[in-house]
């Protein structure tokens, strides 16, 4: 299957994540959308030598996916994109920073020195974290993702005063992206059953082929002005109902911000420890 | 080449809050100001021509193109291209919500990233791009050769200043040991060959577009809105035999610029001589890394930056470890606990 058939099967199949009957999915989108920013921020904050702060923060997208159903194997295949960046990034910090900071076993002298055990280093510790930092934004993103449509984010994000005019072109680009994108796959189809065994479009063939696709949608922009016009918009976006709170929503937000204080500003993880030790 | 166009992409995990936050600021203040001067225009066709124009360059990017001479693709961005279409202002609030969608639809980029993100992509790319090269080139009009020109100029040189900025971010955020140097040499050369193959296909598309309908691109003979007049086409066509050695000469001027550009930041040419010279004490050092703790002091949105030495480190005792599999423990009891409760509520239905 080609690229282009797995990024529509990636749309569609993010929509129908989101089209489900489950709990989460009932939630206000303002409390999702808030809920992953504090979590993002949170977990991001989190300094970077602090492993065990971090692991305690897995709690979230663990319930979570538990919660709403979803498959940790999809959303790590959507990593895939993201990550090397932070990979590559994280990975030298072994390299550049050879402090060590823990000792695993090992004695230690009465002179403060440790002899045997495992040393780990503070690269080893930051790289982990930054890896774990990536891991848990990108999970806690497509928690909200595959739970909440993009209606219900720009909506959200009205009641954030997100000015119109952006949120419109955002439901706009949401609303004609699976319609390009399958003229986009025709438009491959079509060139490669001309062009046999080639990997991409000739050179000779960027400018026609693209700039007439292009004019294609300019004349298509045209219509959907029209057809908005007729149905009688004016610039504004209107919503058929205002999405009213309920109690679920805020005691659902305000156990999270709890749970997100404690583990952020007091050490859980020792804490536990520290009954069992 | 997918990955090499998301190398672009931030991600909310290499960004200290604050520098996220002062990228949602900057980001932000752009915007309004876009926002602004798109309703100044006053042109209701507008909002339906972004919307759809963004789905274009999201489907665009599905497109593969091949690169003659190499076995490999490139693919196309479109802030470049965006902004000769429809402006810098309207261009720009196009690209935000073509990030923004990628954001929501693919996880790529992180909703704390969106700020840099689009300071990275879509300002250089649609202000830089065509304020300062595009309107200055077409002032008397287009040609083929200056559209393929300005495309390939603009887009390099918008690529270099993103990829520029992806590394000041990132150490910026003091997440990475990597000198800046080696990140500059990582970065910077990559992006040069992206910028590279994208302005020679967004010169593809842009000169076709002046061809068969000149009035649709920006800023074309100095006015706005008016259709270009073409003047030096009478000298004949431009070939592309031809306009690759014209791009040779304006990728060499355009590394030359990017050269002097980072030379421009003594603050972190002087921090990489200490990296190579092998200093240790460079953790805190470094100017764009102390602008941003001073940031992060000041406005303390959470003020817990804990460095090598101080006491929040990862339990030197044995009760870290021991609570860090407690957790895990915890994770897998509550997966368990859901699946049971679910497989009884099954049943139960059943």
């Amino acid at each position: 299957m080609s690229t282009i058939d797995n990024k529509l099967k990636a749309i569609s199949n993010i929509n129908t994540l989101q089209q489900r009957d489950q709990w989460v999915n009932h939630l206000h989108p303002l409390v999702k959308l808030l809920l992953t920013f504090i979590y993002i921020i949170s977990v991001v904050s989190i300094s970077k030598y602090n492993l065990s702060k971090m692991l305690v923060f897995a709690i979230y997208p663990f319930f979570c996916f538990n919660l709403a159903d979803l498959n940790f194997r999809d959303a790590i295949y959507r990593m895939r994109l993201i990550l090397p960046l932070v990979m590559v990034v994280g990975i030298f910090n072994p390299i550049f920073d050879r402090d060590i900071m823990l000792y695993i076993g090992g004695n230690v002298m009465a002179n403060g020195e440790h002899v045997g055990g495992l040393a780990i280093s503070a690269g080893v510790i930051s790289m982990l974290t930054l890896m774990l930092k990536g891991v848990y934004a990108v999970l806690a993103t497509y928690i909200l993702i595959a739970t909440t449509s993009i209606e219900e984010i720009c909506y959200a994000m009205r009641k954030l005063h997100v000015p119109q005019i952006l949120v419109l072109v955002i439901l706009l680009i949401n609303r004609y992206i699976y319609i390009l994108g399958e003229e986009a796959s025709r438009i491959m189809t079509a060139y490669k059953l001309r062009a046999p065994s080639q990997k991409g479009i000739h050179y000779k063939a960027w400018g026609p082929l693209v700039g007439q696709w292009l004019i294609r949608s300019m004349d298509r922009a045209e219509t959907v002005y029209e057809s908005m016009q007729l149905r009688g918009f004016n610039g504004e976006y209107r919503y058929v109902a205002d999405q009213k709170t309920r109690a679920t929503d805020v005691i659902y937000f305000m156990v999270w911000l709890a749970v997100f204080a404690v583990f952020r500003f007091t050490n859980v993880v020792e804490l536990l420890g520290g009954l069992f030790v | 080449m997918e990955g090499d166009y998301v190398i672009m992409h931030m991600a909310d995990a290499l960004l200290a809050p604050a520098v996220a936050g002062t990228m949602y600021v900057a980001s932000t203040g752009v915007a309004a100001y876009s926002i602004k001067k798109v309703k100044m225009e006053n042109d209701p066709k507008k909002i339906p021509v972004m919307g759809v124009m963004g789905a274009f360059v999201f489907a665009t990017q599905m497109l593969n193109f091949t690169i003659p001479g190499t076995g490999s693709s490139g693919h196309l961005c479109g802030g470049m291209m965006l902004s000769a279409l429809l402006g810098p202002w309207a261009g720009f609030l196009t690209m935000i919500g073509v990030l923004l969608v990628q954001c929501l639809m693919f996880a790529d980029g992180g909703l704390l990233a969106l700020g840099a993100n689009v300071w990275n992509m879509a300002f250089y790319g649609c202000f830089i791009g065509s304020l300062l090269i595009w309107k200055p080139i077409m002032k008397k009009g287009a040609t083929k050769g200056k559209i393929v020109g300005a495309s390939i100029l603009g887009c390099v040189l918008t690529l270099q200043l993103g990829a520029f900025s992806v590394v000041l971010e990132t150490l910026a955020s003091g997440i990475t040991e990597l000198p800046f140097s080696v990140f500059v040499a990582t970065m910077q050369p990559i992006h040069l060959a992206i910028g590279f193959v994208e302005g020679l296909i967004t010169s593809a598309v842009l000169v076709f577009i002046h061809e068969a309908r000149p009035e649709m691109l920006w800023g074309v003979g100095g006015n706005d809105n008016l259709t270009s007049i073409d003047v030096a086409d009478s000298k004949g066509k431009l070939t592309f035999k031809k306009t690759i050695g014209v791009l040779a000469i304006v990728a060499a001027i355009a590394a030359g610029i990017v050269s002097l550009f980072a030379s421009a930041y003594p603050d972190g040419l002087e921090w990489s001589m200490e990296q190579v010279a092998g200093t240790s004490e460079l953790e805190a050092a470094g100017g764009a890394y102390d602008v941003a703790n001073n940031i992060q002091t000041a406005t303390s949105i959470l003020p817990d930056y804990a460095f090598k030495g101080s006491d929040s480190v990862l339990g030197t005792t044995t009760s870290g470890l021991v609570g860090g599999l407690v957790v895990v423990l915890l994770c897998v009891g509550v997966s368990l606990a859901f699946k049971f409760f679910k497989n009884n509520k099954k049943e139960a239905n059943a």
